[in-house]
């Protein structure tokens, strides 16, 4: 098995909410470090996949398989749902569109970036400090807040903890959710330029849903795009946006569609 | 679904080939319209050669350097790149497999500037280099060089070039592609916007690239620069009527 080989495989998913489909047989693989953007409009599934492939919640059809770093590939619901939470722990991270879906909003920003650790197994107070620090600068945060409350802090900050929250234990995989919707250009812009720069740096495998092309386009390397539950087109994101084959992803690039 | 490693072979010497290929748009929003530039067109280019792409505006020229890029995707055919020790088809190839090849074997200069928002210029020019290891100090130093070889004045390096002018953009453009040694050199028209001095540059830099062993296409309006840099011509009129 190669560094190359995928991370994530996900084949034939299907998630049906009753008779409503939420997403219907989708298939692609995540390699090491490469960032995948998902676009569609609204109700098109993006998050119903995104879920499904993060462990959040079981598909209707399909599987979803992780190379992991030292067992080999595993089956993500074929598991104990004890060991997946281990694995989401310790492996991926979630960052949310809503911070609150991803931040303890009754302890401090500190104790939101350091229990992440705690529950990997590391004790060591003062380490567990250090490295909560240390992440709070990576995200640009004002240090003298360390002890605030999540709630007391702007949205854009509080998307800035999520993200130290979930990269402190060095997840191989990131899930994100519009991380950057509803806040101001301007903020969106900063926190942009962060992903852009922690996800390069680490080598970290991504996917990001968004509303926003500017987005995929600064982010991701690969493309889908969904509509009504299905992907009617996926490959490199500059060749989609440049070149777009169906009729969909035509007119989402013509921005004749009110986004 | 990973590809194995392309079986096939180019010749010695031949760093890219495209072979049957064929670019067409639907274009499905306006009445479904389809326009055919090009089909069965083959086209070959080695080492030290750089391939002068001709025809009339609206040929296809541009969409056929795009093709070979893989920022449009053909209809028919393959492009074969030799890329290390390997071939590798970019019609067929994973999106990771051809930012690899993009990475390390293949440079692309658009007509138009399209980089990262909010990233200054000497690091635009920088990062492909540290990217690829190159040690952060030494990738420093050889993108200043080229961007002082290219006029842009120091005091602009700090800046991201969104502000700047067409011919200064247009020199950043050539720079991010120029700073690494590429084994194969796209160039859409890159001294469309520049004065006489900064064309001479320009023409400078693509003809060193070709004797240091480069395979080049390239798109050049001006007479002058296509004689300066120029082995040989693909006239694309004749492939629109096929
Ligand atoms: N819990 C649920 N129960 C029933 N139907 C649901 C549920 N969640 C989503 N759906 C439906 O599944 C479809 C896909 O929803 P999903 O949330 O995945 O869309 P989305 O692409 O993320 O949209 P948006 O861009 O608006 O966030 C929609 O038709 C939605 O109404
Ligand atoms: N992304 C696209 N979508 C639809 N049509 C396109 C696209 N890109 C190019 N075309 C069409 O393909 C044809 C060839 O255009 P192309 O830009 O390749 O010509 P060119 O030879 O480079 O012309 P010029 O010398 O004016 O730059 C034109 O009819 C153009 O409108
Ligand atoms: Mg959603
Ligand atoms: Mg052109």
């Amino acid at each position: 098995m190669s560094a190359r080989d995928p991370l994530l495989q996900v084949r034939g998913l299907t998630h049906r909410y009753g008779r409503q489909v939420g997403c219907r047989d989708v298939s692609f693989d995540l390699h090491p470090g490469e960032v995948l953007g998902i676009v569609g409009e609204s109700g098109s599934g993006k998050t119903t996949l995104l879920k499904c492939v993060s462990g959040q919640m079981q598909p209707s059809e399909g599987e979803v398989a992780y190379r992991t770093r030292d067992i080999g590939t595993v089956d993500v619901y074929g598991m104990t749902e004890a060991r997946r939470r281990m694995l989401m722990r310790t492996d991926w991270g979630i960052v949310y569109q809503n911070a609150r879906d991803g931040l303890r909003m009754k302890v401090s920003a500190g104790a939101n970036v350091g229990e992440r650790l705690m529950a990997i197994g590391e004790r060591n107070y003062g380490h567990i400090r250090n490295e909560a620090v240390d992440w709070l600068e990576r995200v640009e945060m004002d240090i003298g807040r360390i002890d605030d409350l999540p709630g007391t802090f702007s949205g854009g900050m509080q998307q800035r903890l999520q993200i130290a929250r979930n990269l402190v234990t060095k997840p191989r995989l990131v899930f994100m959710d519009e991380p950057t919707s509803g806040l101001d250009v301007s903020v969106q812009a900063r926190l942009l330029d962060l992903i852009r720069g922690l996800v390069g740096s680490l080598g970290i495998a991504c996917v990001v849903v968004t509303h926003d092309l500017g987005v995929v386009r600064l982010l991701s390397h690969r493309l889908m795009v969904m509509k009504g539950g299905r992907v009617v087109e996926q490959g490199l994101t500059d060749q989609v946006l440049d070149d777009p084959q169906h009729p969909y992803t035509q007119l989402l690039v013509s921005s004749i569609l009110p986004v | 679904m990973t590809t194995s490693p392309d079986t096939r072979v180019l010749e010695a010497g031949v760093m890219m080939k495209a072979e049957g290929l064929a670019k067409s748009f639907v274009l499905h929003n306006q009445g479904g319209v389809r326009l055919d530039v090009f089909s069965g067109l083959d086209l070959e280019v080695g080492r030290g050669e750089c391939l002068i792409l001709a025809g009339p505006s609206g040929a296809g020229k541009s969409s056929l350097l795009r093709s070979l890029y893989a920022n449009y995707k053909p209809q028919a055919g393959s492009v074969l790149v030799r890329h290390d020790n390997t071939v590798v088809d970019l019609c067929s190839a994973e999106p990771y497999e051809i930012l690899e090849v993009r990475r390390r074997t293949l440079g692309y200069v658009s007509q138009f500037l399209r980089v990262i928002p909010r990233v200054p210029t000497i690091d635009l020019v920088v990062e492909p280099l540290t990217v690829r290891g190159v040690d952060p100090a030494e990738a420093r130093e050889r993108a200043g060089t080229l961007l002082a070889r290219l006029r842009i004045p120091e005091a602009l390096w700090g800046l991201p070039p969104a502000t700047f002018s067409g011919g200064e953009q247009q020199r950043v453009n050539i720079a991010m592609t120029f700073v690494q040694d590429y084994p194969i050199l796209l160039l859409d028209e890159p001294t469309a916007s520049l004065d006489l001095e900064n064309r001479r540059t320009v023409t400078d830099l693509i003809d060193e690239a070709r004797r240091r062993g480069a395979a080049i296409v390239g798109i050049f309006h001006d007479a002058e620069v296509r004689a300066a840099v120029g082995t040989r011509s693909y006239d694309l009129t004749e492939r629109k009527a096929a």
